[in-house]
Parts: structure tokens; sequence; C-alpha cells
């Protein structure tokens, strides 16, 4: 008798230990903290991008002044850019825009006309000696490419964390503390024109651009 | 007895599953074929053979006497083309990649030369993005590289670059650099929480053992000396040493009361402690292999430079 309790007693015991041992385990096991991590990580990634392209849309104005001193700029081009840019800073961004795809997409689509709408402009700003040999508008020019690098950079970080992070949401242990907490996978960047740059650019000599 | 050891496999089963996860997560590579980045061991790296060696060791000594003075590094990187990629993304890759920057200060510049695609770029990370900006990067890459390089002056570009680079980091405020400890134990970043889980796991369990073969008191010396020898050891501190080695000593004479368990429980404790240090090592494995060979002219990378894309590039 007196044997077999010291013998519960023991099992008892290292049951405890093993649970002690065991809850921790099975906590990070199952990915909850993962979540939140790279829930944290992501919102960051996106406040960087978010950053980038204010910087971007910022030097706009300054851009559309120093273009608009060269008589003869082609007005079509510039309004263009000032459109894009009205229109891309027109929208509101919420944390929730992370979660909802549609917004977005319409968020992402407002910035690569900015995007395409300004290197239309420094290629045809290539046509003006003038401008080209100004030095404000050359400086104008640096911080554009520069802050496009910037933005590629920011980019493609929220594009590996949100990898990160749907991975974790997809796969098997940790797919089930996201259904039970409702975590969705987040949308990610994805390129707008992927019919145009995936057909074979047509190649004509025969007459001037 | 058997629901234990179910359990036991269970949790080994849990264990498997997660090492898994994490093995595959760590698998993923690169999938396109861009230039693969080279190791990063001077601070002037030449893969054209451009520059001749006593151009490469004057650049070398500079940049090293800079990061003597200053802290920061700097680093320039000679290649024949960046192709497929173009030279900003290549800089940027190259730059992440190593890290170039002290630890927790990130203070790195990278200077890229494509010969062959006539091309050159200041890469820079984002703590020096305030010292360098894009319009300095430029302007000094437009009136050094530029120049020079159409007359075929590699050299002469690179310093005078270099020069210019050394002047605008020279007037930004940075923490001063380390002084140069003495070559032999320093083990990168050590984490504070590493030591204080080992202590958590280890001690008991050691104690457990030396109590049960050496008995009470004696085991506790001895814990309490393998402590102490070991937190002298990683730190390098004598405090920190004897503070580790008396608190070892207390616990393991404490452990009076769980005495008769602790000598029966090594093996299953004895697993799970073993994973909570294994996995503080790779924290600070991770670290790079810093600061070995500081004093022998080597040069690794701080691991510190974090590059967000600031710079310029241009031609020439």
């Amino acid at each position: 008798m007196d044997k077999r309790t010291t013998w519960t007693n023991w099992t008892m015991w290292a049951r405890g230990v093993v649970a002690v041992i065991a809850l921790p385990l099975l906590l990070t096991g199952c990915g909850y903290n993962d979540f939140q991590r790279l829930d944290e990580t992501t919102k960051s990634a996106w406040s960087e991008v978010l950053n980038q392209y204010q910087r971007r849309a910022d030097l706009v104005p300054n851009i559309v002044a120093t273009v608009k001193g060269e008589a003869a700029f082609e007005q079509d081009t510039l309004t263009k850019v000032v459109e894009a840019r009205a229109r891309a800073t027109a929208i509101q961004v919420t944390p929730e825009t992370l979660n909802n795809p549609e917004a977005f997409k319409k968020f992402q689509a407002a910035q690569g006309e900015l995007g395409s709408a300004l290197s239309r402009l420094m290629v045809v700003s290539e046509r003006y000696p003038d401008l080209k040999a100004n030095q404000g508008f050359r400086d104008l020019r640096v911080q554009l490419e520069g802050t496009e690098n910037r933005i590629t950079v920011a980019r493609n970080r929220y594009i590996q964390t949100v990898q990160e992070y749907n991975v974790l949401t997809r796969s098997f242990p940790s797919n089930l503390t996201a259904m039970v907490f409702s975590y969705a996978t987040k949308p990610n960047f994805a390129v707008e024109n992927e019919k145009a740059i995936s057909a074979p650019p047509t190649v004509d000599f025969t007459k001037k651009p | 007895m058997r629901a234990a050891d179910r359990l036991r496999r269970w949790i080994l089963a849990g264990l498997l599953l997660v090492g898994g996860v994490v093995a595959t997560g760590a698998g993923q590579v690169w999938a396109q074929d861009v230039l693969p980045v080279p190791p990063l061991n001077a601070h002037v790296i030449d893969q054209t053979g451009t520059l001749d060696a006593s151009q490469t060791q004057a650049l070398e000594q500079k940049l090293a006497a800079f990061e003597r003075e200053k802290g920061s590094q700097i680093v320039v990187f000679m290649v024949a083309t960046t192709l497929p990629e173009d030279i900003s993304s290549f800089a940027n890759r190259v730059g992440n990649a190593w890290k170039i920057g002290r630890k927790a200060v990130g203070d790195g510049v990278l200077l890229i030369v494509a010969k062959n695609d006539r091309k050159a770029r200041i890469e820079v990370a984002k703590t020096l993005e305030g010292a360098i900006p894009d319009l300095a990067a430029k302007q000094i890459i437009d009136s050094a590289i530029t120049p020079n390089f159409r007359n075929g002056n590699y050299a002469l570009g690179l310093t005078a670059a270099i020069d210019q680079i050394t002047a605008r980091i020279a007037g930004e405020a940075l923490p001063a650099p380390a002084t140069q400890k003495p070559a032999g134990m320093y083990l990168g970043d050590f984490q504070w929480t590493d030591l204080a889980i080992f202590m958590f796991f280890a001690v008991p369990i050691a104690g457990g053992i030396a109590r049960s073969v050496f008995g009470r008191k004696l085991g506790s010396l001895v814990v309490g000396g393998g402590v102490g020898a070991l937190a002298m050891l990683v730190t390098a501190s004598l405090v920190v040493a004897g503070l580790a080695g008396i608190v070892a000593l207390i616990v393991t004479m404490m452990m009076g009361g769980l005495g008769g368990l602790g000598s029966g429980l090594p093996r299953r404790g004895g697993g799970s402690g073993y994973g909570g240090w294994g996995a503080g090592t790779g924290g600070f494995g991770g670290g790079s292999g810093g600061g070995f060979g500081s004093g022998g002219g080597g040069f690794s990378s701080g691991g510190g430079g974090d590059f967000g894309g600031g710079g310029a590039s241009g031609d020439w």
C-alpha cells in the first residue's frame, strides 16, 4: 500500500513536469505568438511602403513646378502626372486596407498609375535639352530615382513578410490556430500589367518614335 | 507508465513536427539565377582585376583606418557586370546580404562598380542616409567617379570618392568605435536571456546529478564552481562569473526538498533543458562571426547595416 502511494505520487509528479514542459511547447507549436509577431511585422513593413509612397507624392509638386518652367513641355504628360497624384493621394489608407483585398488592389492600382505617369514624364523630359541641363530638375530626378528604389525595397520587404504570414496561416499545425482566431491570408503586391509584360514587345525600326 | 510513455511519444512527435516546419522555412532559396553574393573578407573586393596589388592595399588601409577611427564600414566592390539585375537592386541585395555596418549602429556604405556595364553606385545604409543623402551620393559619383573612370583612372576615382564619403560620415554624430577587445573569447553579441535560460534549466539538472554523485555539500560546490567557470569563459567578467557561481551554489543547496526526485528525474528533464540551451546557442551563432580577427588585419562585417535603397547610381 505504502509502496503504491509513492508510485502514484511519482507518476503524478512526472505528469506535472511533462505538462509544465509541454505547455509552452504546445503554445509555441500552435504558432499563436508567431501570428502576433508576423502581424506586427507586416504592419510595420506596410507603414514603410506607405512612407515611401508619401515621399514620392511629396516630390511630385516640385517636379511639376520645375517642368512647367519649360515653356513647350507636353501638357498631356504633365496633366496625367498631376491627375494620377491626385487620385493616389485621395485614397484613404486604413489598417483595414491590409486585410481587404479589394481596397488593397485599388490602392495599388492608383500608385502604379502614378509610377507609370512619372516614368513617362522622365522619358519625355529627355527630349528637352534645357530641362535636362537644369540643375534643379536633375536633383529632383535623383531624388525621384532614390524614392523609387526605396519603394521597391519596401515593397519587397512587405512581400516577404506577407509571404511568411500567409505560409503560417496555411501550413499545418498553425492553420488550426488561424481557423480558431479567424486569421485570413493577407493580400500581396502583384504586377498590375501582367498581360502587357508577358506579351513579347514589337520592335519596329521603320518609323521614328 | 503507459500513459506517460504515450505522452512522451506525442511530445517527441510534436517536436519533430515543429523542427520540420522550421527546416522547410529555412530551406527556401533564391529562385532566380542572379549573381551570387561573394563572401565579404576585405574592404576592397575587386573581381575584375582592375586594381593592382598596391592600389588595393592603399584603399584597404584607408578604409581600415577609417573604420578604426570612426567605426563606420565602407566596402568597395568591383564586378564585371550586375546582369541580369540592374545595379541598384544588385547593390541593395549585396548590401543586405553583407549587412555592412556596426551592429546596433548600422553605419555602412557600399560602393559598387560594374566595370563592363560602365555603371557605379553608392549604396547607403539607412543610418547614414542623413550623412549621405541621395543627392550627395550622386554628386560624389559625378565629381569623383565619372571623370576619373572615363580616363581609365579607376584607383584615383575610387580614392577621391572614398575621401568624399569619409568626409561626410566624419561630420555625422555616431557612437564612438568600440575599443578593441583583446583577441580571444568574444562571442559576438552575448544574450543575457540565454544565460538566464541556461541557469534555469541546466543548474537544477546538473545540481541533481552532482548531489546524487558527490553528496549535498560537495555537489553544490562542484556545480557552483562549474557554472562560475563557464560564466567566466562566456562573459570574460570575474564579477559575473562569481555571481553566477554563487547563485548556482545556493540553488543546488536549496534543492533539498526535491532531492529525492531530483536524482530520479535527470533523464527526462535533461532532454528538455538541452533543447532550451540549444535554442540559445542558435541565437548568437546567427550573429555573424564578427569581431574575430579584428586585431589581425582581417575584416568582417559588423552585421548591422540595413539598406533601404538609399544612395545613387551613375555611369561613365
